[in-house]
């Protein structure tokens, strides 16, 4: 009786549904490696029982479309970035089977950076490095991998160290760091050397399972068609060529030693995150929402005005307050590399409803503390809406006559509170004043627990209280 | 050549889903007892597929990892009844 022994991985779909009218063959060419490292895959995520727990992450490239194929869980990513993304998705599933898996220009070029450190970080995942020394996709350009004296389209004069330097041998290069726990390099030209392939890309697997670290197999594979050359013509070119370039072997083993290589699996208590955060001393305490007018309900808040008018710390207030009145709230800031002197300005929603985007590009109140922020800001608030603007610095009213103006020397009645710089206490003042959007007794609270001295707190009380005068009607 | 040996089932046997093979050949080269062969018919794509001989194959499996297609070869062992 004869079985069937060898046949197609139940890690694969069992339909493609990459071709129109052809939903049983890849879109490779003939000839082509990736079909082989593809087979190897799904056959050893066969063999491990974990079809359901990989996660396999598509590069860009030929291979780009291995999600039609693969009947795993997939994600596509940037060009280069597998190593990166392949980290984030072991990291946040430590139990999947994360396999990055990567051609020469992805992983050798584009992606120098990123094969580097996840590889020195020693990340319990796997890669696997398809090395065909071209830019296969795009139609067969020189590759950092390229040998040297060969003909691509972009190195039609062959390959030469004067103009274009050396082949470049990632996995020795790789192997020289601490990190990773497994690397070696393997052919698909012969027999013996797709035999070998398959056994290393079990063997790389195997070590994520088994918690071992950083396992990658580069692969030397045929491209027929961006090589120019048949199939077996290929097969003989990597014998004779490409293996002299860049030879066969295990690069680095250390699978033996390296058990329980998750070194980045930190539980942290939920209850000790405050202390380790240095949060204890945060209050928590909440105060009871204010009955609030329609028109000033749900506001949309940009601050604007110079950096070191504390912008920002007025909307952080507005927005703490505003949460511990059980609203959703919240902060973005907007600045230039200066901490002094420069624009800046930050939004601030504080909201009945859950908040889609923090951006607040139609502002329906806009508090502006110099001319830039009011020339600039002015066209985008909401009819209807509010403006604040601190007239003893900005020369002009607002044009727009379908809103509400509040025209408050903020700096001067500030300059009279005791500093200059409690401008935006002034403003607070008279936005909380005008509006009762909050609980004053409350934000008073939060206001002393972000003050240094008691001194300046004083300054701010009679700050925010010469503004809520100023504006309440 | 020895009729009891000659006679004896083949260990293995393969199959060709002649739709799937590009006919790049590789398992025509690789195959330790000869027994495949480029056909001389076309299929669907234009390709000419691999052929299996009939008769030899020792069910190794080696074409099997020598095609890039998934489910291209299709191999076959003989097991005891």
């Amino acid at each position: 009786m004869y079985v069937k022994t060898y046949q197609r991985a139940k890690s694969f779909f069992g339909e493609f549904e990459r071709k129109p009218g052809d939903h049983l063959t890849t879109h490779y060419c003939p000839g082509c490696g990736h079909g082989n490292l593809h087979k190897y895959i799904a056959e050893a995520i066969d063999d491990l029982g974990l079809q359901d727990r990989t996660i396999f992450v598509n590069p860009v490239g030929c291979s780009v479309f291995a999600y039609y194929y693969m009947d795993v869980g997939n994600i596509q990513v940037p060009h280069g970035r597998a190593p990166a993304a392949a980290t984030a998705i072991k990291r946040a599933h430590p139990d999947s089977l994360v396999i990055s898996y990567q051609g020469d220009g992805d992983l050798a070029a584009i992606g120098g950076n990123e094969i580097l450190h996840a590889a020195n970080r020693g990340e319990n995942i796997t890669v696997f490095f398809i090395n065909n020394a071209i830019y296969g996709m795009t139609g067969g350009q020189m590759a950092p991998t390229t040998l040297l004296g060969q003909k691509t389209i972009t190195s039609p004069f062959g390959r030469a160290t004067e103009r274009e330097g050396f082949p470049l041998r990632v996995s020795e290069l790789l192997a020289t760091l601490e990190g990773p726990t497994y690397i070696e390099r393997v052919g698909l030209f012969d027999n013996k050397s797709r035999m070998k392939a398959r056994k290393a890309v079990r063997k790389a697997l195997r070590n994520q399972v088994e918690g071992r670290g950083f396992s990658l197999v580069e692969i030397l594979s045929p491209c027929p068609t961006g090589w120019g050359l048949t199939p077996t013509e290929s097969c003989e070119w990597m014998q004779e060529k490409m293996v002299k370039q860049f030879p066969l072997g295990v690069i680095k083993d250390e699978s033996a030693s390296r058990e329980g290589w998750n070194r980045y699996r930190q539980v942290v208590p939920a209850e000790k995150l405050p202390e380790i955060l240095d949060l204890t001393k945060e209050s928590t305490e909440q105060f009871t929402p204010t009955d609030v007018p329609g028109c000033y309900r749900n506001p949309s808040i940009k601050i604007a005005g110079f950096g070191g008018q504390g912008l920002l710390f007025l909307g952080k207030l507005l927005a703490e307050a505003g949460m511990r009145h059980a609203y959703n709230v919240s902060w973005i800031p907007s600045y230039g590399p200066e901490m002094r002197g420069g624009t800046a300005n930050c939004q601030v929603n504080i909201s009945t409803e859950p908040i889609g985007s923090p951006l607040v590009s139609r502002p329906s109140v806009l508090i502006a503390l110099n001319r830039p922020s009011l020339d600039k800001f002015e066209p985008e608030v909401a009819s209807g809406g509010l403006i604040i603007y601190d007239s003893s610095l900005i020369d002009r009213a607002p044009e727009r006559g379908d809103v509400e103006v509040i025209a408050l020397p903020a700096t001067k009645l500030a300059d009279e509170a005791g500093s200059a710089r409690a401008a935006n206490m002034v403003a607070l003042g008279a936005y909380l004043g005008r509006t009762n959007l909050l609980d004053q007794t409350g934000v008073f609270k939060i206001l002393e627990k972000m003050t240094k001295s008691e001194d300046q707190m004083a300054i701010n009380r009679r700050a925010f209280d010469a503004g809520a005068r100023f504006a309440m009607f | 050549m020895n009729n009891e040996i000659k006679n004896r089932e083949d260990r293995g046997r393969v199959e060709v889903s002649a739709e799937e093979c590009k006919g790049c050949g590789l398992c025509i080269e690789a195959c330790p007892p000869h027994v495949l062969e480029l056909s001389e018919r076309l299929n669907g794509h234009g390709y000419h597929p691999a052929a299996y001989l009939g008769s030899g194959c020792t069910g190794c499996g080696i074409c099997f990892y020598t095609c890039p297609e998934p489910g291209a070869l299709t191999v076959f062992t003989l097991q005891a009844t």
